[in-house]
């Protein structure tokens, strides 16, 4: 580690305390704490409590096969975390995916960051305190997941984008329901920001916690909510356009405060825009097939590949090598909690104890994603 | 209340906020990969350049050089964070693969561009250059390409497993030798 994290004990005055990795709070995950009283001098992120080999078991299973467990380190988010390797698989075959599929994947992928941001939005209200930030939350959630769950046969893992396409097509007459529930939710976003994101209470635990420059963002290389909340406008949607984001009308939201409270709100403003797609999505999504013929083992020529989307929580990519055989040579995952990982042990410096919490949630750090 | 002062109160006026991000650029030119293949190899004629597809360069270069052409894409072409560190075992020729995705967020026309600085060492004394002083983010990222392959990045201060539980005792799981239990 860098030397911004060493830290000379002062004698004795110093404990070390571990948070986690059974605390509530800190998910799979162990954040040993070195405590002066009630100041934090330094901490040091200790993940691998749910590490599986997602990247080995990827080595010996073929293309189709590695679908269904590639999302498991993030399901709550979890078209997007498949959504790159997708794109891999069809870069190195060369497929030329329907354009009703790329518009499935975008409504899947769009639904799924409301689901995740709304997942986020509701711990970050344990965290602080507010317990109505959790169950209005979790209850706005599940309506998403209702109608995620008509496409995709699934509450959470859908393993609906796959390489070629999406696994199916969505029902008929779902346009009229979709569209009703996001004429609701923006209304509904209107209260999460005036109940939520402008609490007095909330403004108070969260404003001015952890502030994290945009020059630290970028040489940290944080990613996601966490770059967008520090003043930087990156998001790979808008610079990168894959699939059929360029048919598509939306803003990147940027905060320049670079606090706990910008990380949050960012969060809130991009599910408006995310809305804005769905909504666009379902008016405009052509007819045809969704999808290519691949059959159970498609041939993948040799070739490398790296592909990159914008899921939730920031880039999430593939790192693929195909030497040509029914399975892949070489699958990097490479995920968004993994690279904001390194803004932790920055971020909580010189700080009470009681903001802990707000400033781990906040870089909506998520234990089995960074561990995969 | 970050950075507080021991023996300070907390600020108890909150931060002014700044309402948005200024507004956007115009689009500047696309960076393309020919040019920036062509700036590092005249620097470095050692390089060996590959294109995996437009916006996505991938550059060769002996370990020994690594670290000189890591500082020329930070401070000369912009490439400001690393987003992976990945690591290839090619037991037929009996080498490491570890690669660099290095790409940016800040310089205005590179956002789309990936450039992946790669560098191969032999399997029996793996043994490579940190980037630790080019880019700052890159240490967990090698530290799990450390642990995962056994490579030792030297200069990086990572001690102990990182993603490997405390007692692991055989050899890199991500090795090609390396069989999963039950395989």
């Amino acid at each position: 580690m860098a030397t911004e994290t060493e830290y000379v004990p002062e004698a004795d005055r110093v404990m070390a305390v571990a948070l986690g990795p059974q605390h509530p709070g800190a998910g799979h995950f162990r954040i040993r704490l070195w405590l002066d009283g009630d100041y934090l001098v330094r901490a040091e992120p200790d993940p691998g409590y749910v590490h599986r080999g997602e990247e080995k078991m990827g080595e010996y299973r073929n293309y189709i096969q590695n679908v269904p467990h590639l999302e498991r380190p993030v399901i709550l988010d979890s078209s997007n975390i498949l959504f790159p390797y997708a794109l891999a698989v069809d870069e190195l075959m060369n497929n030329k995916v329907p354009q009703r599929g790329e518009y499935l994947r975008v409504i899947m992928s769009e639904m799924n960051r409301i689901i995740s941001h709304m997942y986020y939005i509701g711990i970050y209200g344990i965290f602080v305190g507010h317990t109505t930030m959790i169950t209005w939350a979790m209850g706005d959630r599940d309506f998403w997941i209702d109608l995620a769950e008509r496409i995709g046969g699934a509450r959470v893992t859908f393993a609906y984008i796959i390489p070629g396409g999406v696994r199916n097509d969505m029902p008929q007459n779902l346009t009229e329901r979709a569209l009703k529930t996001c004429d609701w939710f923006e209304k509904r976003i209107d209260e999460y920001e005036n109940i939520f994101a402008k609490n007095p209470i909330l403004l108070e635990r969260t404003e001015g916690v952890g502030v994290l420059s945009r020059e630290d963002a970028i040489r940290l290389g944080a990613t996601g909510t966490v770059l967008r909340a520090s003043g930087v406008k990156h998001d790979l949607r808008r610079d990168e356009p894959y699939s059929a984001y360029d048919d598509f009308d939306f803003e990147i939201p940027v905060l320049n405060s670079g606090d706990s409270w910008a990380r949050l709100y960012v969060a809130i403003l991009e599910m408006r825009e995310s809305v804005k797609i769905i909504r666009q999505a379902f008016k405009s999504i052509p007819p045809g097939p969704v999808r290519l013929k691949l059959g159970p083992q498609p041939r993948v020529p040799a070739g490398e590949v790296y592909a990159r989307t914008e899921a939730a929580r920031g880039e999430m990519s593939y790192h693929l090598i195909s030497d040509g055989s029914p399975r892949p040579y070489r699958l990097k995952i490479g995920t968004p909690s993994f690279k904001n990982m390194r803004v932790l042990p920055h971020l909580l410096r010189n700080v009470h104890v009681a903001d802990i919490p707000v400033i781990y949630w906040s870089l909506n750090y998520w234990p089995v994603e960074a561990d995969r | 209340m970050s950075q507080v002062q021991k023996g300070q109160p907390a600020p108890t006026q909150s931060p002014q906020r700044p309402p948005q991000a200024p507004p956007s650029q115009p689009k500047p030119e696309p960076v393309r990969a020919k040019e920036l293949a062509s700036r590092i190899t005249s620097s470095f004629p050692e390089a060996r350049v590959d294109y995996m597809r437009e916006k996505r360069l991938k550059v060769t270069v002996p370990p020994s050089r690594l670290k000189e052409v890591a500082v020329m894409a930070r401070d000369q072409l912009g490439f400001d964070h690393v987003s992976v560190v990945s690591g290839v075992d090619w037991i037929a020729k009996n080498e490491f693969e570890i690669i660099y995705f290095v790409g940016s967020v800040s310089r205005p026309g590179l956002e789309d561009f990936v450039l992946a600085l790669a560098e191969r060492v032999p399997r029996d004394d793996p043994v490579a250059p940190s980037l630790i002083d080019v880019w700052t983010g890159v240490d967990y990222h090698e530290r799990e390409t450390q642990e995962m392959f056994g490579i030792n990045f030297q200069g990086n201060p990572a001690k102990g497993h990182f993603l490997l539980p405390e007692d692991w005792n055989d050899i890199p799981p991500l090795r090609k030798d390396y069989v999963s239990p039950g395989r």
